[in-house]
């Protein structure tokens, strides 16, 4: 009888209208216990002051009132800007790289993807020691020794607002165009090259066919790239880090995940934490969906 | 007369190719400098190179390899962020491959209710970054007392949206004939899944390899927030907590970066194809 029982048990279990839901079980998990349970964790989170562990006191929108504050300000400015610059270069630049690296008329285009690609390996923490060297305050220091040479004081680099952010946003570009070009070079390779051609009969020139045939066919993979550079410059940590990890003289480089890093964990503020991450989740979000609106995406799905 | 012909059909090198061969030569240089400075730096005394500063031509007369020996000595923990930065790249790469594929494939190959629903859900996390949500699942992994752990690190980060993506994207595209045949066989459907189908996804599960590997080879954030203690330390996290104001930290931070550089460069020059094939998954093709 028992092994009946089994046998009927394992048969359910092998079954083909089970087998499916068996397969994406791991994600469900993962998706509930490691994703919505944090994010709506996170919602209930921001409306309670949590002193220690079992602490909670319900303050009702208490955490979002103290948001009202100039550091927290001066987070979302430094967030923002460096969205917006990295955006500004880290769209057109690798573009037209890719279209360079992409075209037969480049000599040696395969050695130059592959270094152009070389950055995108390298830990940012890695390349944040490589630019602490190169960007140093002393007169020795790389950069300001050529700056010498041209009869320049040493700039202290780190200890700027506008240099701090200068930084950030180079360490940024350097880390991440590589990438870029990967994603506007796929794109690149998808558009036919009977358009390029047949272009060319009809006597396009070079700027013609960039701007009538390459620029539009591009435009889904820029979408794309627009998306993911708003997620990544919102959520900007590491770049920070590794330039101020213990002090941030007068806030230099405190970027809003920072901001809520400091006051969440290392202030032990869970509640008001959490009102930071909700609000930036709201940002990226709304961000986004105005972006995806602008350019039509949601019409064509 | 073979060479002529050779020589007459060859294209000639343009003008304009030349200038971009130069600016792109330029280019190279300015990107790959960086890393050239550290490489040197990291044979140089840090105290000469605080008081000195560096020339930038190579003098072997000059290096050392004191930098490397002190890493390597007992003063530093750097061998042990080695070995966790190995081992949990490997773990997670290994966990994550396995549920990435198993649900990816799951939402290609079966039709069943609430099939587009997962898979609208797999594509909305895509789009949220996961910082976000630190300060929950840094409570959830302390009521799990998983703080400081390797499986603190992994385990919320196994089922990567943009890897079952992609293994859907290739498991849609594979023959399903082979299922029908397996199962008059008698073959169950996980053995159907074990036996025929990861097989044949074995390009995919290269490249996915190859971009969960660097992906967590160079994690930060979430493994700055578990891992509490110097001797769990992964490589960026204990190189970050090696950096100071005043420079002092840079006898372990050169030789260190230098050799965290290793791995991945290693991966990238035997893996190009798979490395770019892994990248673009991200695109808009699906």
């Amino acid at each position: 009888m028992k092994s009946r029982a089994l046998s009927k048990i394992t048969g359910i279990f092998y079954s083909t209208r089970l087998a499916p839901y068996v397969f994406v079980l791991p994600f469900l998990v993962v998706f509930f216990v490691f994703f919505l349970y944090p994010t709506i964790s996170s919602v209930v989170m921001s409306f309670h002051n949590i002193v220690g562990f079992g602490n909670w006191e319900f303050i009702g929108l208490k955490n979002y009132e103290r948001l009202n504050n100039v550091h927290f300000f001066m987070a979302l400015r430094t967030s923002t800007l460096y969205t917006v610059l990295t955006i500004a270069i880290l769209i057109p630049v690798p573009m037209i790289i890719a279209v360079f690296l992409n075209s037969k008329f480049m000599l040696a285009r395969n050695f130059f993807r592959s270094v152009v690609f070389l950055p995108a390996l390298i830990s940012v923490v890695v390349a944040g020691i490589a630019f602490r060297l190169l960007f140093g305050n002393t007169e020795v220091a790389f950069v300001n020794s050529i700056l010498a040479r041209f009869g320049r004081e040493p700039v202290r680099w780190m200890l700027n607002h506008t240099t701090g952010m200068f930084l950030m946003v180079m360490l940024g570009t350097w880390r991440w165009a590589g990438v870029n070009m990967i994603y506007f070079m796929s794109g690149l390779q998808a558009i036919p090259s009977e358009l390029y051609e047949s272009a060319s009969i009809d006597g396009a020139g070079v700027f013609r066919k960039f701007f009538g045939i390459t620029l539009p066919l591009l435009k889904p993979i820029a979408i794309y790239v627009f998306t993911i550079s708003i997620y990544g410059g919102y959520a900007m940590f590491t770049e920070s880090y590794v330039f101020w990890n213990q002090s941030m003289p007068g806030g230099i480089g405190m970027t809003i995940v920072r901001y809520m890093y400091q006051e969440g964990l290392l202030q032990n503020r869970l509640g008001f934490g959490s009102a930071v991450g909700v609000t930036l989740l709201t940002i990226v979000f709304v961000i986004n969906i105005i972006q995806l609106r602008l350019f039509g995406m949601f019409r064509k799905e | 007369m073979k060479i002529a012909h050779v020589l007459k059909k060859r294209k000639r090198v343009s003008p304009g190719q030349i200038v971009s061969l130069i600016a792109f030569t330029i280019l190279c240089v300015v990107l790959l400098f960086p890393l050239y400075y550290l490489f040197l730096a990291s044979f140089r005394p840090t105290q000469l190179l605080f008081r000195e500063g560096m020339a930038l031509g190579l003098n072997l007369e000059q290096m050392t390899l004191d930098n490397y020996a002190y890493i390597f000595s007992g003063a530093s923990r750097y061998a042990n962020w080695y070995f966790n930065s190995i081992a949990i790249t490997a773990l997670y790469t290994m966990s994550a491959l396995i549920v990435c594929s198993v649900v990816g494939y799951g939402l290609a190959v079966y039709n069943f209710i609430g099939r587009n629903l997962i898979f609208g859900l797999v594509l909305f996390v895509m789009m949220i970054p996961l910082e976000i949500l630190m300060l929950p699942l840094y409570r959830i992994i302390i009521g799990m007392k998983l703080v400081n752990t390797y499986a603190g690190v992994i385990l919320p980060y196994v089922a990567f949206p943009l890897g079952i993506f992609f293994f859907r994207q290739y498991a849609v595209s594979l023959p399903r004939d082979y299922l029908d045949a397996g199962r008059i066989d008698g073959c169950t459907e996980y053995g159907l899944f074990f036996r025929i189908m990861a097989p044949l996804m074995l390009p995919a599960y290269g490249a996915m390899a190859i971009l969960l590997a660097r992906k967590e080879w160079n994690n930060f954030v979430w493994p700055l927030v578990v891992l509490r203690t110097g001797d769990k330390y992964t490589l960026p996290i204990g190189l970050a907590s090696q950096i100071d104001p005043y420079g002092t930290g840079f006898q372990v931070l050169l030789p260190g970066a230098v050799l965290a550089i290793l791995p991945p460069v290693l991966v990238f020059v035997f893996g190009q194809k798979y490395f770019i094939s892994g990248l673009t998954v991200g695109g808009i093709k699906g």
